[in-house]
């Protein structure tokens, strides 16, 4: 027997994001759409649910008696309504029914069935629904596209016009079946074929070699071992474009072509060369655990590491960001630090896309970032960790392939990360349960997505878990202070297997399959060893430690299993039941691969272009520079993000010192967030995180990219009161197809610039991450380069915000402006693909060391970096977060050497700041910029407007209110 | 030593730390306690003078906010905690805490002729007061102002100066009530301890976002008849140190009220 019990909200709320939503879709006969939640019970079959318990059930966990009403009914029989039943009193057109598809996470039902559990209630099994009521004259085929394009999202869900039938558990047969691949005298297509039937993402040389060895031992290979090698030679996993060689060809900006350089891989000679030759005592970890780690003061260290879940999120944006943020959070984990903050980095396609303009598999943008959105602060609140620093971007170029950066920052007392496990120590895995989900992930990330991928790959998108992962952290925390464990690592992409087979590499291991905790039977021995159910952890632990950390498992209700140990023969031994289903040299595992020789070609060639001046003069009506700004204030880019980082948690923790908005009215942008950790609370230190991103510039010039987005990140730690000594970067990129050369042309450029400036600004990269193969049916996203940046504060009491403060006060600009339109926001407004990219600012340390001592010195009120948009946009953000205005004279800065006001008002040069100076600070403040260049433009005014003149001649004035309306799509309150 | 007090940690709980904080600053001995170790006897209700019931999303609030947390107090703590209750203790159920007490039908608490007439039907069938999704929609964090009502049942409130000022972050913060007349008996029994207002103290008058979430009579918190049991939405424990003031200055900080519960346990 099954019961089903509607619960609907007594008010009949409507759901007026779906209406809107359909009538974007083009079904404009939608009036109406509520929701109700459906929930689906059944025990087992000698004890059958008495309405007693039903009527206790809804009381205690399902209905909320103020605001909903029920509606119980026995399954087969809705004529007979059972206990509680009141009828519907809406009566909808259509109804249709979405549940999660059988093995995605459901949360809900675990909890209900726990719950049961509690009251008394066993052996419950529950499953879950949505029902959404719609009134309107609908078709079948609208009612269908409304359920495909907004109700369920066919990767995780299924979905029924009228009453849904309810799964319960598991649904699949058991299996240990282990199978035999012959590989034996295979062909390059054949080899090929096989590779892409099992979607191993292994191309010819790979599986030649594979071949080869498997010769060589004389027996074929059996499931477990061709999926354990496709994992651990993954780009995902083993990232080998930036480990291979590249032959790059490249054409000088005049178009000559240039001798042919060989790269002896990017990774060392770009990324960790800069971090060698930079050379900062205070790097802990460098590019070899999971995140990056750097001193923070006497006792403690600080973790930091960004990832990408992008093809996840394609497909699901709410489950991939979701585990995005999960996986990165593991991460910091995975170095023995308590994760205390999170970052988010989204580059999506335009909001506004006429749904005609779709490609097919594709969801529309809205959509995406609706769900992503929604993804990350579901994950990040519901750890209780402050989601704080990041950046929106939106551009065509990731209509099919939006980005979804996830970072995680943790904090661990000095020498509490031990990375060595010994021979013998249990392998022991600690918490959620495996399941079929996520299988194929690492390969699937190592592929371009297309049409199809919608179709084929919804078994490597997830739902996630937070609160299992709660459990985690606090339990590793615990054992880490213990000291009970030897080394520590996630399950990540590969699962198991890839955790087991990193941990083990120097040792050999010996794991039993039959012991690993599974949501559900009927999972074959691959799956298990190769499933990336989320939430897992994987510890070495010495024998004698095993019942303490039992006990603290216990405590913190996290699951643990002891599934073998770890040898000293070099095998990777995986059994099933005593039988071994895979046995590898751990030696032809992890050094089997023969990395690719991959060849790129750059043209830095470039196109005559017509001058600023010539373009605008073709322009009918010549755009004003007032019009241009306010343009740029509304442009989905720069525009104010509130709607999306309100849902966000800012405030857990207690420690968020700047946040993401500053100002009286708390509504203006902040350069960084600075932070400081709970159980620090002695001494003044605290941290700053910042990010720069550009990938408008990339368009035009990979380097100039590169270069500018170190330096954004860095001015913008520095900004807020960052010690430019002590700032760290990570770099993180996502990228197209690495095999096709101008791709990986554009890629070794990017490199490049990444390396000469932390070169010049002498910040090290401590972590990194590639993200390659973003392209959609074989249209590339725009090369996107991430820097982050982890920057000490040495004193919280003396920070800076970019608001304005105080009328009467000075403005300055620090830096000089060049004629730097090349790639810039004002470029892409008038589609004028001309002027030259922003350079590297001379001698940027210097300036940035100065400034840091003014900020110190109290001598900074108010401090903002210039990006896209330039002054311009920086001095209307931060009179908008002062709520004052200010009065400037561009000439004072600029003279009238540059050709165009444009150029003073919209370039992008790198190294600029504007500050704001008390007038009885001013000879102090000039004393410590002295020999820089800087340059004094106005004052701040109480007058609320805007007013820019050239040489007592003005440009325009501005009102508050309209900067306001443009910035924040409204007026405030 | 200062006064014990028991901060509660089930699966999910997050702003455990930061209470713990407060409340040592505040002059008081903390303890985070998880929910097993109360339930296995380890530790007592009856070894602390105050408890707190922090923030977070216990058992990941699948199935409502609290909703969970409420059904471990009532089936594991139901006795231990009327007790501590009667006995006077001060409770404080701050945002995930707040909801629990709500939907354990703790606060605002069974009227005398409630308890007297059926013990054994779940406290919560009766409850006439939720906190369900915010208006908006959505899970937001903003900063409020929070103003101690006049009157209150809860006398230590007295002892908070001025107005409060700290975030909310929350989804499901919008206080509601089954009808017009449980709003009045409320006000009227001096039910309501804090409500939603603007910088000058005026009320918020149901405006969004001063009123951040679309409570009924801009209500943020409430208290329980004997005035010891206190929930509300808003995180005074996120606001202990002026430095935490996006604002600047030294007013509005949340720590006076841990002070007055911890003078109020003292005492």
């Amino acid at each position: 027997m099954v019961f089903r019990i509607e619960v609907s909200s007594r008010s009949g709320k409507d759901e007026p994001t779906i209406t809107a939503a359909a009538h974007r879709l083009g079904i404009h006969s939608l009036h109406s759409c509520r929701k109700s939640r459906l929930y689906f019970l059944t025990n087992h079959p000698e004890k059958a649910l008495g309405s007693d318990e039903i009527d206790k059930l809804c009381a205690f966990l399902l209905v909320d008696p103020v605001t909903e009403t029920a509606r119980v009914t026995v399954e087969n029989r809705p004529q007979s309504p059972a206990v509680a039943a009141q009828p519907s009193c809406d009566s909808p057109d259509h109804v249709v029914e979405v549940a999660l598809r059988p093995g995605v996470t459901d949360v809900a039902a675990r909890e209900l069935e726990r719950g049961a559990e509690e009251l008394g209630i066993h052996r419950l099994e529950a499953a879950t629904a949505t029902q959404f009521r719609l009134t309107g004259k609908l078709s079948r085929a609208e009612l269908h596209s409304l359920a495909r394009g907004l109700l369920c999202n066919d990767t995780i869900e299924r979905y029924n016009l009228g009453a849904i039938e309810p799964i319960f558990g598991h649904s699949s047969e058991s299996s240990d079946l282990v199978e035999q691949v012959s590989l034996t005298g295979l062909g390059e297509e054949e080899l090929l074929e096989c590779s892409r039937q099992r979607s191993l993402s292994l191309d010819a040389r790979e599986m030649k070699e594979i071949q080869s060895f498997y010769d060589e031992i004389g027996r074929d290979p059996t499931d477990v071992e061709l999926e354990t090698l496709a994992q651990t030679w993954s780009e995902h996993c083993v990232h080998k474009t930036f480990k291979s060689t590249i032959s790059l060809t490249q054409r000088s900006t005049g178009g000559e072509l240039l001798p042919t350089q060989e790269i002896q891989g990017l990774l060392r000679t770009f990324i960790m060369a800069a971090t060698e030759k930079v050379n900062r005592p205070w790097v802990r970890s460098a590019f070899v655990d999971d995140a990056g780690i750097i001193e923070f003061d006497d006792q403690f260290d600080l973790a930091f590491k960004v990832e990408t879940h992008n093809h996840p999120s394609a497909l699901e944006p709410f489950g991939g960001a979701n585990t995005g943020i999960g996986g990165v959070v593991r991460d910091i984990i995975a170095v023995s630090a308590r994760p205390i903050a999170c970052t988010d980095v989204l580059c999506f396609g335009p909001q506004d896309l006429p749904p005609g303009e779709l490609p097919a598999g594709v969801l529309h943008p809205a959509r995406v970032e609706e769900g992503v959105v929604a993804g990350i602060g579901d994950y990040g609140n519901k750890l209780g960790l402050p989601t704080v620093n990041g950046a929106v971007i939106y551009d065509s170029g990731y209509l099919g392939n939006p980005l979804v950066f996830c970072g995680a920052v943790g904090l661990l007392p000095k020498d509490a990360h031990p990375t060595e496990p010994q021979p013998g120590d249990r392998i022991v895995v600690l918490g959620g349960r495996t399941g079929r989900d996520g299988i194929h992930g690492a390969t699937f990330s190592s592929a371009e997505l297309t049409q199809a991928t919608h179709m084929e790959s919804g078994s490597a998108v997830q739902i996630g878990d937070p609160i299992t992962e709660k459990g985690l952290i606090e339990l590793v925390e615990a054992a880490r202070d213990a000291r009970l464990y030897n080394a520590i690592t996630d399950c990540g992409a590969g699962g198991l297997s890839s955790a087991v087979g990193e941990m083990g590499e120097k040792l050999g291991a010996d794991i039993e399959l039959k012991d690993v905790p599974l949501k559900y039977p009927g999972l074959t021995p691959w799956e298990i060893w190769l499933s990336e159910a989320q939430e897992r952890m994987v510890l070495a632990v010495p024998e004698a430690n095993l019942p303490r950390l039992q006990e603290l498992a216990e405590l913190w209700d996290v699951e643990m299993r002891d599934l073998g140990s770890f040898s000293r023969d070099g095998w990777l031994r995986v059994r099933y039941g005593g039988r071994a289903v895979a046995e590898l040299p751990m030696a032809f595992l992890h050094d089997g691969l023969p990395l690719p020789h991959r060849t790129a070609d750059y043209n830095a060639h470039q196109p005559q272009q017509p001058s600023l001046q010539t373009a605008l003069n073709r322009e009918h009506a010549p755009p004003r520079a007032k019009e241009i700004l306010l343009q740029m204030l509304g442009h989905p880019t720069v525009a104010s993000k509130e709607r999306i980082v309100r849902t966000y948690d800012h405030e857990v923790r207690g420690g968020t010192l700047i946040r993401p908005f500053v100002g009286p009215h708390m509504d203006g942008p902040a350069d960084a967030a600075v932070l400081k950790p709970i159980g620090t609370w002695n001494n003044d230190r605290a941290f700053a995180l910042s990010v720069g991103i550009n990938p408008l510039l990339g368009k035009r010039d990979h380097y100039a990219m590169a270069v500018s987005a170190v330096d954004e990140a860095f001015r913008n730690a520095v900004a807020v009161g960052a010690d430019p000594d002590r700032i760290a970067l990570l770099d993180n990129f996502c990228w197209g197809n690495p095999t096709l050369p101008d791709r990986l042309g554009a890629l070794v450029m990017t490199c490049q610039g990444c390396h000469d400036a932390a070169v010049a600004y002498n910040a090290p990269f401590i972590s990194g991450k590639d993200s390659l193969y973003n392209e959609f049916d074989g249209q590339p996203i725009p090369g996107t380069l991430l820097i982050s940046a982890i920057g000490i504060v040495p004193d919280m009491h003396s920070l800076c915000t970019s608001h304005l403060k105080e009328p009467g006060n000075l403005l300055y600009l620090l830096g000089e402006t060049q004629d730097d339109l090349g790639g810039s926001l004002l470029g892409s407004l008038l589609g004028w693909k001309g002027g030259d990219p922003p350079k590297m600012p001379e001698a940027p340390l210097k300036r940035y060391r100065a400034l840091h001592t003014a900020i110190r010195a109290g001598l900074v009120q108010s401090c903002h970096d210039l990006s896209e948009g330039g002054l311009a946009v920086a001095l209307a953000e931060m009179c908008l977060g002062g709520r004052l205005g200010a009065s400037v004279d561009i000439f004072a800065a600029f003279g009238n050497d540059l050709t165009h006001a444009f150029v003073p008002l919209f370039s992008e040069s790198n190294g600029r700041l504007l500050l704001e100076v008390a007038p009885e600070d001013l000879i102090r403040f000039e004393e410590a910029l002295a020999g820089l260049p800087f340059a004094p433009l106005g004052t701040v005014t109480q007058t609320k407007m805007l007013t820019v003149q050239q040489d007592g001649q003005q440009l325009f004035e501005l009102p508050l209110d309209e900067i306001e309306v443009a910035w924040k799509g409204s007026a405030a309150q | 030593m200062g006064l014990p007090v028991l901060i509660i940690h089930a699966t999910g709980t997050n702003r455990d730390a930061e209470a713990a904080r407060a409340c040592e600053l505040a002059g008081a001995s903390p303890h985070i306690v998880h929910v097993n170790q109360l339930r296995a006897g380890t530790r007592q209700f009856s070894d602390f003078a105050m408890l707190v019931l922090p923030g977070g999303f216990s058992y990941g609030d699948a199935l409502g906010a609290g909703v969970r947390q409420a059904l471990d107090i009532h089936v594991f703590f139901h006795d231990e905690l009327t007790n501590f209750i009667e006995s006077g203790k001060p409770v404080l159920g701050i945002c995930n805490g707040f909801q629990t007490l709500v939907k354990a039908g703790l606060l605002p608490g069974p009227t005398c002729a409630d308890r007297h007439r059926d013990e054994e039907a779940p406290s919560t069938e009766r409850r006439a007061v939720t906190l369900t999704h915010n208006k908006q929609n959505r899970f937001e964090c903003r900063w409020v102002y929070l103003a101690v009502e006049q009157g209150a049942k809860a006398d230590c409130l007295a002892q908070v100066e001025g107005l409060v000022f700290c975030p909310v972050a929350h989804g499901e913060g919008n206080f509601q009530v089954s009808n017009e007349k449980t709003l009045r008996q409320l006000e009227s029994e001096g039910l309501v301890a804090f409500r939603y207002v603007d910088a000058d103290g005026l009320p918020a008058g149901g405006r969004y976002p001063l009123n951040p979430n679309g409570s009924a009579g801009d209500i943020a918190g409430i208290c329980n008849r004997a005035g010891n049991v206190i929930g509300l939405m808003p995180h005074p424990e996120d606001h202990v140190v002026p430095i935490q003031n996006p604002l600047g200055g030294n007013e509005g900080l949340g720590l006076s009220l841990f002070r007055a519960m911890i003078e109020f346990a003292s005492s």
